[in-house]
């Protein structure tokens, strides 16, 4: 088996294996950064057209032309999908946790240096499957990112669900695949190859987010990719484990006792774990930054690492809230809901830790930060209307209305990409040499926070007067169209929105090129990353190995020459 | 908050390091140091590998098999009598076929384990073939082979069954029943070929002189995953014989 020692004593120097088939954690999670950029690009498309189309219903509009309702179901399909998988669960893990988790624990490389490449090699044919799912006869499946049989299990049910469907299932078997590799590399490096000092207690809070996500990504997927193999068996052999037996088009299939809540129950056992793999590693990333920004330590480190081992813990245990609609016994329902409803005493920790971090603080508001605390107020926000829909009362009214659509965007989406903002603009003097434009940066934070409050929040108001979600058009129903006013707004804030995100990509490539060049250690930061050349040389610290001797946020130190100490920086006061 | 002086020792600040370095560094004590970690190094961490790959197959395996019980346990409801039935229908396993197999497997698990521990002795002595006079017998009976040969052995008997169920009229999409016969069979080889793949790329870094060490640790790992499969083939064949 390679490992990291086995492949790495010498740095490649051809073009395609130090930039293709690279072996090299920092290169392969630029990849994965590049891939959810370019996905990123295509699920913000989708949603913008199904925006426009939601207020200008009979426009015909370039590339698509007019959207008829079963094309919106396909854009709303691909939307959730691309977004969930390619973008939230691919870059906060693939991306930053390959490029800093090894430098920040001291290790040269990832434990499987192959098998790195292999996951996002496999992660990219993935993304082929499913952008082709578009361009085959009938295009792309409808039946939503949570793929609920029959819909999704029977060919004759729409348009998209024949070839389109299919392909749509392999993606996503094939990036279960790619992200078990990932995990059980994320896990072996953690445990393995910390460098001397590095114990579990003195690494940063994001190396303790990228291992729980990893753990829970190793937890989760085998389970997705089951669910789906019965899924494709239901679809092309004829078996009936989802499919009761039903008639499409007056013609009666071959099914007959399967149970779409079978699907629905080993789905959600996924699909809520996804959530916190989502979400976990902008927590981790916003810890090390608002206590960097802030020049303090993080207030109660080990509350925040035990905190995101509870979040992953219960993570595995709320399945069910999102079945509330299913008819589920009450007394179920009443243990998913108290469960969720426990979820909210870790959150509500790490909510005030961080609020405990920036207290009486003297912050420096540079872009890093200010997206950090972007993403504290997402996560308040969003996570306030959970308590709601975690009541089975409640949720019976709200779920299939925009008040669910305005959460989980606030909570799972937004938030998570705002500490993808954070990361960005944190790391990337680390993985490009170069600063990023402040003023860009501040402009982009503020257009981008108050679109995204924009959009998201009158969801809520929405869904609470009965806006019902998935519906491509609200001007045949009188109650609906009264709340025109309301979807135009969102629309007109959405455009601004991701208007404004032209800002960042051009400030990410302009500044790639033509930034004021970085130092080592640009926001006298304290973690293992901020020790060593920027960029960082090919085996990660030039031939030395470091020794850690201190926790990874010493800052503000009474008496200290400076107001932070390196991890590295002697273990006595003779520092300096 | 601590007050920083010189005798104080800088790991007491701070909120993540209230703990002294342990002596020998992290919780590896071997790697830091060197770009090369040694061979105790490389195979602990390969096993660690191996564990978190086997807790993988092992959730495939439990979603399949709680599907399995939910899907027994549905009832459906029948046109003809007005009433929910159960319809998960009965299967005619080839026992006889199946036992055999699992004789293979369990077979195969043991050359496989003799296999391992040869290569441990021979890579325990092979520092010792660079002292003049001393010469270890290199050739030894070629266990890793037979292994290869019984796990293909152990797939062809499979592929039999399949086609004795298939004479008996049990295809895939027959019943429920029969359904989940296929899939958990099949889900199973698939991942035993994988084991088949890695002993066979043992034999080729054999034929290609690897050193020694490296091939140890393929063949350990491979040694340890194929123990897994025995364990899950019999899990597997135990669930469909007593929860029909």
């Amino acid at each position: 088996m390679a490992t990291a020692a086995t492949v790495h004593a010498h740095a490649p120097q051809g073009f395609i294996r130090k930039y293709i088939f690279s072996l090299d954690h920092k290169v392969i999670g630029i990849q994965y950064f590049f891939l959810a950029l370019t996905a990123v690009w295509v699920g913000m498309f989708l949603s913008l057209l199904m925006r426009i189309h939601l207020i200008w219903p009979t426009a015909v509009l370039p590339l698509v032309g007019e959207i008829k309702p079963e094309t919106y179901l396909s854009l709303l399909t691909m939307h959730g999908t691309i977004m969930v998988f390619f973008v939230l669960t691919t870059a906060p893990q693939g991306g930053f946790g390959n490029y800093f988790l090894p430098i920040q624990i001291g290790a040269p490389d990832m434990a499987f240096p192959v098998l790195n490449m292999l996951s996002f090699w496999t992660t990219f044919v993935a993304f082929v499957f499913m952008l082709a799912a578009f361009f085959v006869t009938g295009g792309a499946p409808l039946h939503g990112w949570t793929g609920y049989p029959p819909l999704s299990a029977v060919q004759s049910a729409g348009p998209g669900e024949g070839l389109g469907a299919d392909l749509w299932i392999t993606s996503i078997a094939i990036f279960c695949v790619a992200s078990l590799m990932g995990a059980l590399n994320f896990l072996t490096t953690t445990l393995d190859m910390r460098a001397k000092g590095m114990t579990m207690m003195r690494m940063p809070l994001t190396v303790w987010s990228w291992f729980i996500t990893a753990i829970l990504g190793l937890l989760a997927f085998g389970v997705l990719l089951s669910a789906g193999i019965l899924l494709l068996m239901d679809r092309n052999l004829g078996t009936s484990f989802y499919v009761p037996l039903v008639v499409v088009n007056g013609v009666k299939l071959g099914h007959k006792g399967g149970s779409p809540l079978l699907w629905q129950h080993l789905f959600w056992f996924f699909g809520h774990p996804e959530v916190y793999i989502a979400i976990l590693p902008g927590m981790g990333v916003t810890s090390q930054i608002l206590s960097t920004f802030s020049r303090k330590p993080i207030f109660g480190y080990k509350a925040m690492v035990y905190a995101m081992l509870g979040i992953g813990f219960l993570g595995f245990m709320v399945w069910g809230h999102h079945m509330f609609m299913s008819g589920m016994s009450p007394y179920s329902a009443f243990a998913f809901s108290l469960l969720t409803m426990c979820i909210g005493v870790p959150s509500a920790i790490k909510t005030f830790n961080w609020l405990g971090t920036m207290y009486k603080a003297r912050i420096r508001f540079h872009t890093p930060m200010l997206y950090a605390i972007g993403f504290v107020s997402l996560f308040v926000s969003g996570g306030l209307s959970g308590p709601f829909l975690a009541q089975p009362v409640l949720d019976i009214q709200l779920h299939d209305t925009y008040f669910v659509v305005g959460h989980f965007h606030l909570i799972m989406g937004v938030a998570a990409i705002f500490g993808m903002f954070a990361a960005t603009y944190y790391w990337f003097p680390k993985m490009f040499g170069r600063m990023m434009n402040e003023t860009w940066g501040r402009v982009h934070f503020f257009i981008t926070l108050a679109g995204t409050y924009a959009i998201f929040m009158p969801m809520h108001y929405l869904g609470i007067a009965g806006g019902t979600r998935r519906y491509s058009q609200y001007t045949e129903v009188a109650y609906l169209q009264k709340l025109m006013p309301i979807h135009q707004f969102m629309t007109y804030a959405a455009i601004i929105t991701i208007a404004a995100q032209f800002i960042f990509v051009i400030n990410l490539f302009w500044s790639m090129f033509k930034g004021p060049k970085a130092g080592d250690n640009p926001w006298e930061s304290t973690t293992l990353e901020w020790t060593t050349a920027t960029p960082p040389p090919h085996d990660n610290f030039g031939g030395v190995t470091p020794v850690v001797n201190h926790g990874p946020y010493e800052y503000g130190v009474p008496g200290a020459p400076r107001d932070y100490v390196m991890q590295t920086d002697p273990a006595t006061g003779s520092a300096h | 908050m601590a007050t920083y002086t010189s005798s104080t020792p800088v790991n007491q600040l701070g909120r993540g390091g209230d703990r002294p370095a342990p002596p020998n560094g992290g919780d590896d004590g071997q790697f830091h140091g060197s770009s090369l970690p040694n061979y105790g190094a490389r195979l602990r961490r390969a096993r660690l590998g191996l564990i978190c790959g086997i807790a993988t197959v092992s959730m495939v395996f439990i979603s399949l098999t709680s599907a399995y019980i939910v899907r027994q346990g549905l009832p459906t409801f029948d046109g003809a009598t007005n009433s929910y039935v159960r319809d998960w229908g009965q299967v005619q396993l080839p026992w006889l076929l199946l036992a055999i197999n699992t004789v293979l497997l369990v077979i195969s698990s043991l050359t496989m384990e003799v296999a391992r521990r040869n290569i441990a002795r021979r890579a325990a002595l092979a520092p010792l073939k660079s002292i003049p006079g001393i010469s270890l017998e290199e050739r030894s009976f070629p266990w890793l082979g037979v292994t290869v040969l019984l796990g293909f052995g152990f797939l062809v008997g499979q592929w039999l069954a399949w086609g004795e169920l298939k004479g008996r009229g049990f295809f895939v999409d027959t019943n429920p029943n029969s359904s989940f016969v296929y899939l958990l069979t099949a889900v199973h080889a698939v991942h035993l070929t994988g084991g088949i793949i890695a002993l066979l790329w043992a034999a080729v870094t054999s034929l290609l002189h690897r050193p020694i060490e490296g091939r140890r640790i393929v063949v350990d790992v491979a040694a340890w995953y194929w123990h897994f499969m025995a364990v899950l083939w019999i899990y597997v064949f135990a669930l469909l014989a007593f929860a029909r």
